[in-house]
Parts: C-alpha cells; structure tokens; sequence
C-alpha cells in the first residue's frame, strides 16, 4: 500500500519545495517507486528546483480536467531511477484543484508508486488543504525563526481537525519536524531558537536538522536537488534525514558547531 | 573563544525572548483552537432546520458561539426571529 506524504510549513519561504525535491529523490535512489506532486497552482517551482521545467507538457490540472492522461503528464527523471514529477499548472485558478479530482489522481498513482510526496503551497488556503488532506504523514517543514513555529502550530492544528484522517476519526496524521535553515553557531550564541526550543514548543518527532548552507542556493541555480550533492552538509542531512524516515537510527548531525581549524580558532570569526 | 571575541559586545540571548514569546502565543493560540470544537457549523446548521419547520429564517439569524471561563464552558445561542407580519408559520 502506498503512502502519501504531505511537505507544509504554514509559511513560505522555509524550504518546502527543497525538502520535497531531496526527500523525494532520496527514496527513489533508495530504490522506492516515488512521486512528487506540485500543488502550488500558480505558482509552480518544483519543476525548476528538479530541472525538468523544459520538459513539463501537461499538469495536474489537466489530468483531473481529463485533458491529458496521467502517464502524459508524469515526468520521468533523468538523474534518478524510480522518480517521476507531476507538475501544477502554470495558468489556471487554484479552485480547479477539487477534491474529487485529487482524489482520483492519488488513488491512481497509489496504484504504481510506494511513495506519493505532496508539495505544499504556503498559506493554509484550498491548494495547502488539498495537499494535507489525504496525508498519511506530514514533514512539517520549520525555520528556527519565530513565525515560522507560529505557523507550523497552526499547520500541525489544522492537520489535526481537518485532514481526511481527521474527518473520519481515522489514525492521525503522523508528524514529523524538519528544522530546516539551522546555524548551530549563532543558536550556541542565544541569537537563534536552538533545536531543543523548537522541539520542546512543537512537541513533534525530529526528522532531521538541516543546516543553513549554501550548497541549497547552488543545488537550485543548477536544477538539481542538493541530497544529489552528497559531499554538502544539506546534501548530506537530507540523506540522513530520508534514512531515518525509512526507519534507521542514525545521530542527527551539523547541530553542532563545525570544528574550526587552529587559526580560526585563536583570531575568532566565522 | 576566539581573541576578537573579547572585543564584541556581549551576546544579545535574543533566542530566550524568541522561545519566551512563542510559548505564550502558540498556548494561547492552542487554547482557541479547543474552544471552537469542529461540532459547532453542525449543530448551528441543524438548529437552523428545526426552527425552519415552525419559522421561516436564515442563516444569519442564527448565532452559536461558545465561552470558557474558569472550568466550564457556555454554549451561547442567540435565534433572532423575523417581525411578526413577516411569519407564515407552516407547520408540518
């Protein structure tokens, strides 16, 4: 049976469409059937964020409007095995995202994929409730930052009451916390909410700690997601971070601060 | 620490004031979120049907709110019946 995931955080700008490309990619190169789904209607990245923004013909929308065919609007990635893309449309409103209609595409694709990922819009408008709704888990994803635990509360609140598990009393959602933008040093320093501050306000298991690199700028200038670049430390967290949801038990890494080389050390900075 | 640390200013611990605020915001946002129980549309939509038997009105007219004060809660309905020229009263 296959499991869907939702990607959401409430805000915008904390990493959604980053953690739902490396996730995504992660478990296919893990050897699982995946694929990742776009709900930002609109205002679609996944697609540049993955490099496949060339090659996007049909869109979700058009398969629930029954315009294309599912298979003609997947795109097949050309890195990874196992991994297919299913774009937004670029054009029309979000109120084409029906529930009916998402519905039918998820049980279709439940049909050949183990893992269907869902990447959230921000906001908690019909794209965000149609991305969660037929959640079985949820990465919440979380900025050390105070807004953005503000708004992953609310996203964990309406996952509660208003997801399809929810509605029908079903098992919950299960919650996982991505703290993603994280820099142990200025945290160490009392300048930013440390993992435990966060931990200990949401009150949800800790997937994984991504830290604050700039391996994510140069991964999405480039098209490709930065779990790919495994010699980064974000490349690096988010194969961590795709271990552990598939039930390893590894240590969280870069929560500390990097050890500094003897000259840094004595003359301080970084 | 570095040498040129003992020449910054000492640290600001604004993180303490970040995780101070967030604790009462998001509890209180919480305390919200349970004093508006998901029943509530169901029920004002079923009252609305009851007293639509006997009285012709509508949505608007009809007001369910709930309160908590100290342990127990108030369920508040406020029913706003037309003027009396208006009413057909149609019993079934």
């Amino acid at each position: 049976m296959a499991t869907v995931i939702v990607v959401t955080s409430g805000k915008g700008g904390v990493g959604k469409t980053t953690t739902s490309a490396s996730f995504a990619t992660g478990l296919a190169q893990r050897g699982y059937r995946t694929v990742v789904i776009d709900f930002d209607v609109g205002l679609r990245n996944l697609d540049l964020i993955m490099g496949c923004e060339r090659r996007v013909v049909y869109d979700f929308i058009n398969v629930i409007n029954n315009e294309a065919t599912l298979n003609q609007a997947l795109i097949r990635d050309k890195r990874v095995e196992n991994l297919y893309i299913l774009p937004a449309s670029q054009t029309r409103d979000k109120d084409a995202l029906t529930k009916e209609g998402v519905e039918k595409i998820l049980s279709e694709l439940k049909q050949s994929f183990e893992y269907v990922v869902c990447d959230s819009p921000a906001g908690i408008e019909r794209g965000a409730l149609m991305a969660l709704y037929f959640a079985d888990e949820a990465l919440v994803v979380t900025n050390p930052e105070v807004s953005s635990v503000r708004d992953s509360d609310r996203i964990l609140g309406i996952l509660s009451s208003r997801s399809r598990r929810a509605e029908q009393s079903d098992n919950p959602v299960k919650e996982h916390l991505v703290l993603a933008r994280y820099a142990p040093d200025r945290a160490n320093r009392g300048d930013m909410l440390t993992v435990q501050d966060v931990l200990e306000i949401l009150a949800i298991p800790l997937l994984g700690v991504i830290p604050e690199s700039p391996a994510v700028l140069q991964s999405s200038n480039a098209g490709v997601p930065v779990i790919l670049d495994e010699d980064s430390d974000a490349g690096a967290a988010y194969g961590d971070l795709v271990d552990r949801f598939l039930g390893k038990d590894l240590p969280h890494r870069f929560t500390e601060i990097q050890k500094k080389g003897f000259l840094k050390r004595w003359f301080g900075g970084g | 620490m570095g040498l040129f640390d003992y020449f910054r200013s000492p640290p600001s611990k604004s993180a303490a004031l970040a995780k101070e605020r967030l604790q009462i915001i998001v509890a209180h946002e919480r305390g919200n979120r349970r004093s508006s129980p998901d029943y509530l549309p169901a029920l004002k939509k079923e009252l609305l049907e009851v007293v639509r038997k006997y009285v012709p009105i509508d949505q608007s007219q009809v007001k369910v709110h709930l309160d908590r004060e100290g342990g127990y809660e108030i369920l508040e309905l406020n029913i706003t019946l037309p003027d009396e020229d208006q009413r057909q009263v149609q019993p079934p």
